[in-house]
């Protein structure tokens, strides 16, 4: 079934035209003396996939986190530039309020000491939600693909489950907040590839109502799972273009280079 | 390939090379030698836990027979009579650890989570100089402050003063194991409650304090048995009493001291109250220390897994 | 889910004032405030504390000066005071303790830390930890019941008949006084010296004992020429702490002290500790220079302890960098 706005749509050469969630000028940060992040300019679509691939400290996590602007957790960090959330300068607004418009999924499955149905819920008890917290927390397990298998034991402690499921759980979690934006970093990367396949179907189904942006290492799961891929080098944007035109034909030597595995 | 160490080969080292026989000794004193420090650190191990075994023993032996229900229940009985107890001191140690946990654990407590999750520079260094200063000080000298800032002021002993001064000695223990604990719960659990949009205090209230609460919970009750067996600094404080102590304004009597007091008596009465009051307090100290480092190692194992 | 644009133009950022008051009244800053006043109270206590034993003790110290230390004389009548008696009760009944607790204790910790199984190590050092959390006055009530009983009769005898040469087994032999004081204080001191010596030696770094081992070194030698070496200054740093634990006893010290202000080279004699004075006199003290002079004697003991601990923590945390720096 396709979506409105489902990726691959024929003709879709590039970002251009196509409305805009998040747009990144001139994008500088530093961890104290040492610079990070070379003048990146990135356009992320409206509810499209968008990886960040490159090699091992290169900078995608640490892009990454400035857009929740997580990165101010740590101290001596200095960031340069400008990020637009929907036309809003994510600098100037109430960095809570920008938390919860973009949510985040991390490397390792964080759940918190609580149970399944309060680590869900968490999210909205915070932001002040009194509706009817079973119903949205169902609704955000299903949407994680994770409510089969745990609606008989909600009240269970999350650590209960699985590393792949407590990894849907975060998800489930970040989803329950209704995020404009789900910022994702190495979300498989300690998972197995059953789980990893689960993941990535849980992706295309949010295309139509999320928007994503993913760091992977994995180039084939981008290859897979994204509409388009930015490529990152020593804390440069190297190119950002159409999946399929990237990994076929990449316009800049630094990207065949990497993707053709001479390195990285 | 020649082999060198059999004496036999012609290489220039053979002259520094001592004969087998020398060899042989040798590797016979160093193999004896381990095995006789072996022997020799595990009896220090041993020696040293058998005195643990000898006290709980002893005490054991020698409380037991004079504890009983009147130890208690009663009052202390004048000297010849028989049937005292020490009733009044197992509840003035109690009122004394209440009101020295009222103001050891808040302080503790939030001192702990200032320097886990706050601060800056300067100011939580010299908060945590401070608590590490108050933490070796001898526990007759905070007695003597005590002394200084609330019996003098009140022209009296008191059960307050007494509070006070194991409530002091109680706030650096409480801080490091606070502190301990809440640096252990792991940095991802703190992002992902930033991410979901928490402010910072809601992230420590609901998510870091609740992961670490088991571990503080036992830190503090740890505190509260050490503090239940400091003598000195109420010998000037609370002082003592013979009977019981209403309200908080009054000298109180507690179960180390009447322990100490009875111990340099000459009654054997007396001696024997001591005796199965030191039972009593040993025994709380121990279930507290037993209890709290079973609810730790369960802990550990089941975040291990 | 929102996933249309919105057409919010710029928000123009508030003013400067406006985001201050907003950050004073935002949640953070105020749990950062309330934290930090209770942080701010263990300062003001500890502070406060150092003042009290200042002013405290300001007649006697004006009235004896330095003489203070010089003098050994204890007369609550005529109001003359020296710490003299009381330094050296307490030097040496801590060194006394330290004497004996170190050797056991050290070999007990390079026993559990290097060279025992380590589910027994750690059944016995639960053990030792239980022995530390041991009250003072049940040490005192043990001390004053059995062990000064085996000094009179037992060790006190033997030791004088075969060291009576020495000047420190003459005199005397109650079964109170510095040796039984000593042997308490060494018992209620080991299991520190075991636990914080233990830990040390946990932190060297696995690749030292490992390379000592590839080279033929039994386990011993591996342990006292490797490992014991490398944790030095660690080792060290216990057993200051041991001693500033030692030096601020009171309790077990009282009840098997005897209680008496005198100098005296004999171990069996009889002795004072300043603990054990202010524990004894404090509640009864008539007259301000009295109890001005027993909290001087306060501040004395304070600042022992406070530069021996200082001194241990920074042996500690030199061997805890050492490690560190060999990861």
């Amino acid at each position: 079934m396709r979506l409105a706005g489902a990726p691959g749509q024929p003709g879709e050469t590039s970002t251009a035209g196509l409305p805009l969630r998040f747009k990144i000028s001139n994008l500088n940060f530093f961890y104290g003396a040492k610079q990070a992040l070379c003048n990146i300019n990135l356009d992320v679509p409206v509810n499209r996939v968008t990886a960040l691939i490159g090699p091992s400290g290169c900078g995608k996590s640490t892009f990454l986190r400035n857009l929740n602007r997580m990165q101010e957790t740590i101290r001596g960090t200095r960031l340069e530039g400008e990020i637009l959330l929907d036309s809003q300068d994510v600098l100037q607004m109430d960095v809570v309020k920008l938390r919860r418009r973009v949510g985040m999924v991390f490397q390792r499955p964080n759940p918190f000491p609580k149970s399944i149905f309060e680590n869900v819920a968490y999210g909205l008890k915070i932001n002040g939600y009194s509706g009817r917290l079973k119903e949205h927390v169902e609704k955000s397990l299903r949407r994680a693909a994770l409510w089969d298998e745990v609606k008989d034991k909600l009240n269970q402690s999350a650590y209960a489950l699985s590393g792949g499921q407590q990894q849907r759980l975060c998800i489930a979690r970040a989803l329950a907040v209704d995020p404009e934006v789900l910022l994702l970093d190495e979300p498989c990367s300690a998972l197995d590839p059953v789980t990893t396949a689960k993941i990535e179907e849980l992706m295309f189904q949010l295309k139509g109502i999320c928007t994503m942006v993913i760091v992977t290492h994995n180039m084939q799961q981008a290859a897979r799972a994204s509409d388009f891929t930015a490529f990152l080098l020593d804390g440069k944007l190297i190119e950002h273009a159409v999946t399929s035109q990237l990994f076929t034909t990449p316009a800049d030597p630094r990207t065949e280079a990497y993707i053709t595995g001479r390195f990285g | 390939m020649t082999d060198f160490y059999n004496g036999e080969g012609n290489h220039p080292l053979d002259k520094t090379v001592p004969s087998s026989i020398a060899m042989k000794l040798r590797m016979l004193w160093r193999k004896s030698l381990n095995l006789v420090m072996l022997s020799v650190t595990a009896a220090c191990a041993l020696v040293t836990v058998s005195v643990l075994v000898f006290i709980l023993g002893y005490l054991v032996w020698h409380g037991g027979s004079s504890l009983s229900w009147n130890f208690f229940t009663k009052l202390p009985a004048p000297v010849g009579e028989t049937g005292g107890g020490l009733a009044n001191a197992i509840v003035g140690s109690a009122k004394l650890l209440l009101i020295a946990s009222l103001i050891g654990i808040p302080i503790g407590l939030m001192g702990g989570v200032y320097l886990a999750e706050f601060g800056g520079r300067t100011f939580p260094f010299m908060v945590r100089y401070a608590t590490d200063l108050l933490n070796g000080v001898p526990s007759i000298i905070i007695g003597i402050f005590a002394y200084t800032v609330v019996v003098v002021p009140m022209h009296h002993f008191s059960t307050l003063a007494g509070g006070c001064a194991l409530g002091i000695i109680m706030i650096p223990i409480a801080v490091r194991s606070t502190e301990e604990f809440l640096r252990a719960v792991p940095r991802g659990m703190r992002e992902a409650a930033m991410a979901l949009g928490a402010s910072k205090w809601r992230t420590v209230l609901t998510v870091v304090v609740p992961a670490a609460f088991q571990g503080i919970l036992t830190g503090l009750m740890l505190d509260i048995a050490r503090v239940a067996g400091e003598t000195a600094p109420l010998l000037f404080t609370a002082f003592s009493n013979r009977y019981w102590s209403p309200g908080w304004n009054q000298p109180i009597a507690s179960l180390p001291v009447m322990i100490y007091t009875y111990a340099i008596s000459p009654y054997d009465e007396w001696h024997e109250q001591a005796w199965a009051a030191g039972l009593v307090l040993m025994g709380l100290v121990l279930l507290a220390n037993i209890g709290a480092r079973l609810v730790l190692s369960r802990r550990a194992s089941f975040s291990r897994s | 889910m929102s996933g249309a644009t919105t057409a919010i133009g710029r928000v123009l950022p508030p003013s400067r004032a406006r985001r201050f008051i907003r950050r004073l009244t935002s949640g953070d800053e105020i749990a950062h405030l309330i934290t930090l006043t209770f942080g701010a109270s263990i300062l003001l206590i500890t502070g406060l504390l150092v003042l009290e034993l200042w002013v405290q003790s300001s007649l006697a110290r004006h009235q004896f000066g330095w003489k203070f230390f010089a003098t050994s004389v204890w007369d609550p009548v005529f109001g003359n005071f020296g710490a003299l008696p009381f330094i050296y009760g307490t030097l040496v009944t801590s060194f006394l303790a330290l004497l004996i607790a170190v050797p056991l204790g050290l070999g007990a910790a390079i026993f559990l830390a290097e060279l025992a199984p380590r589910n027994i190590s750690d059944a016995l050092a639960f053990l030792i930890d239980l022995l530390a959390a041991v009250p003072s006055v049940i040490y005192g009530l043990l001390g004053i019941f059995v062990v000064v009983p085996i000094m009179r009769t037992t060790i006190g005898p033997a030791l004088k008949s075969s060291l009576g040469f020495l000047p420190f087994f003459q005199g005397p032999n109650y079964g109170v006084g510095f040796l039984t004081a000593g042997v308490v204080l060494a018992i209620m001191v080991i299991p520190f010296v075991i636990s914080v010596s233990r830990e040390v030696l946990l932190t060297v770094p696995r690749d030292q004992r490992e390379a000592a081992v590839a080279l033929g070194a039994t386990r011993w030698e591996a342990t006292w020429k490797v490992v014991v070496p490398f944790a030095r200054a660690g080792i060290l740093g216990s057993v200051f702490l041991a001693m500033a634990r030692a030096l601020g006893e009171t309790m077990a010290v009282t009840m098997v002290i005897g209680n008496d202000p005198k100098i005296s080279a004999s171990l069996f004699a009889p002795g004072y500790t300043i603990a054990s004075v202010i524990a004894n006199e404090f509640s009864e003290a008539t007259g301000d220079l009295y109890i001005h002079s027993l909290v001087l004697l306060g501040l004395v003991l304070f600042l022992l302890t406070f530069i021996l601990n200082g001194i241990a923590r920074i042996f500690i945390v030199a061997t805890a960098q050492r490690g560190g720096a060999h990861e």
